[in-house]
């Protein structure tokens, strides 16, 4: 029995990225970080700012994404995001501004604390990335 | 009758007019697979952000509290419609088939003595609509600078409306668009987008929904989806637009340049025929001068 199973990430503007055999997908959703296996249950969650990486046989793919929701269903796994950038062409100059409109964000004095976390994550992801 | 000249002249300026309209026809067929292409990559996102909301919708348990997006504000005073157009003419009816739609709901809604509230996306339809709707116009928005169609911009469409919406400005909107079916024919069309309308398939939807695992709650998805789903809803209706758009002006540029060349062929008849009369009356002329000696 193969491990693998489907995955693809959808933008508004097109399929970004798609693969049939991956094995395992770690996705940073709401409530922390969740590795998906095949033959995981149906579930459905939306994703906080962080980094998706996926894993097949001999690659190991990094997206950065923003927000966006995950569906995952009968060994197919969605991802629909507005916003998403590979890791390997995520330009330094891009990180800094988006840091550094996030930490400005983060001075607004009326957010809630929902909004307030999802910043929070947004920078520390950032964070992570610009210095590794 | 016109003279040699003018005939001349007239056919020069048919030729050259024929001229712009096939090279517009050929920029806009190429620009119509771009925007076809786009149209079609886009389709997949917001179907399934669709369906997500609609086996989200399905489960919702508690549907006094849940999004006003989904269940409406409970009124249904003040309407608002989003008429998406182009930036540009020369594109056959597309505009007015738009404009055409969206002024016979506003009627409706006046007959109804609701209170209406516009926004128009693209330079014409606010050229078209503020003869007689200027009052009802909150807000003008054009993407001329972007050259394609982006989800950033419908996102800041989305955004307006939303922002709107939260501060009850209004209770139902609606968004007017050209569905893209083919070359020759686009669909003028009206959605709502808020509250959102269930598909009548629902009972097959609420089946799928016992099999998923929800992560937080469902209430707690749904309210982040929904925003998110109204940018979709919009982007979608921009990417049709511009396929429409482009496949309504390849259609009216054909047309144009057929009939220049149709008009082109009747003036040459002309100038050929007045051409030959003056030939005949000069030999009538010439012989008749020679028979009097």
């Amino acid at each position: 029995m193969s491990e693998e199973f489907k995955v693809e990430i959808v933008n508004p503007e097109k399929s970004f990225f798609s693969s049939e055999n991956v094995t395992e997908v770690i996705v940073p959703a709401f409530e922390g970080e969740m590795g998906i296996l095949k033959d995981h249950i149906s579930i459905i969650s939306f994703l906080k700012p962080g980094i998706i990486k996926i894993f097949s046989k001999n690659v190991e793919e990094k997206f950065y994404v923003d927000d966006g929701i995950v569906e995952f269903k009968d060994n197919n796994l969605s991802v629909l995001t507005s916003s998403i950038f590979n890791l390997k062409d995520f330009d330094k100059s891009v990180i800094d501004k988006n840091l550094s409109d996030a930490e400005k964000s983060l001075e607004n004095p009326d957010l809630d604390d929902q909004k307030k976390f999802l910043i929070e994550q947004k920078i520390e992801s950032l964070r992570y990335i610009s210095t590794s | 009758m016109p003279s040699l000249d003018d005939l001349k002249k007239r056919i020069t300026s048919v030729k050259s007019t024929q001229k712009i309209t096939k090279a517009m026809k050929m920029v806009a067929t190429a620009k119509l697979r771009k925007a076809q292409e786009n149209a079609e990559k886009g389709r997949p996102y917001s179907e399934r952000m669709n369906n997500i909301i609609l086996n989200l919708s399905g489960g919702v348990s508690d549907k006094e509290n849940s999004s006003k997006l989904l269940v409406g504000t409970g009124k249904d005073d003040t309407h608002l419609c989003v008429v998406l157009t182009a930036d540009r003419g020369l594109c056959g009816g597309f505009n007015t088939n738009i404009i055409k739609k969206a002024k016979s709901h506003f009627e409706d809604l006046k007959k109804q003595g609701k209170n209406l509230k516009i926004i128009t996306v693209g330079m014409k339809g606010y050229d078209q609509l503020k003869r007689n709707y200027s009052n009802q116009i909150i807000e003008k928005i054009t993407f001329k600078e972007s050259k394609n169609i982006n989800y950033f911009d419908a996102d800041k469409v989305g955004k307006i409306v939303l922002e709107k919406f939260e501060k009850e400005e209004f209770d139902v909107c609606h968004i007017f668009y050209n569905q893209f079916k083919n070359v020759m024919t686009q669909i003028p069309q009206k959605q709502q987008i808020i509250p959102l309308q269930k598909e009548e398939n629902a009972d097959t939807l609420e089946k799928d929904n016992l099999n998923y695992e929800f992560e937080p709650d469902e209430d707690e998805i749904l309210n982040n989806l929904l925003p998110k789903n109204i940018s979709t809803q919009i982007f979608k209706a921009m990417l049709e637009n511009s396929a429409s758009e482009q496949g309504s002006r390849m259609t009216a540029m054909d047309n144009a340049t057929r009939n220049a060349g149709e008009l082109v062929d009747k003036l040459s008849i002309e100038y050929n025929r007045s051409r030959q009369a003056a030939i005949t009356k000069e030999l009538i002329e010439i012989i008749s001068g020679a028979e009097s000696l």
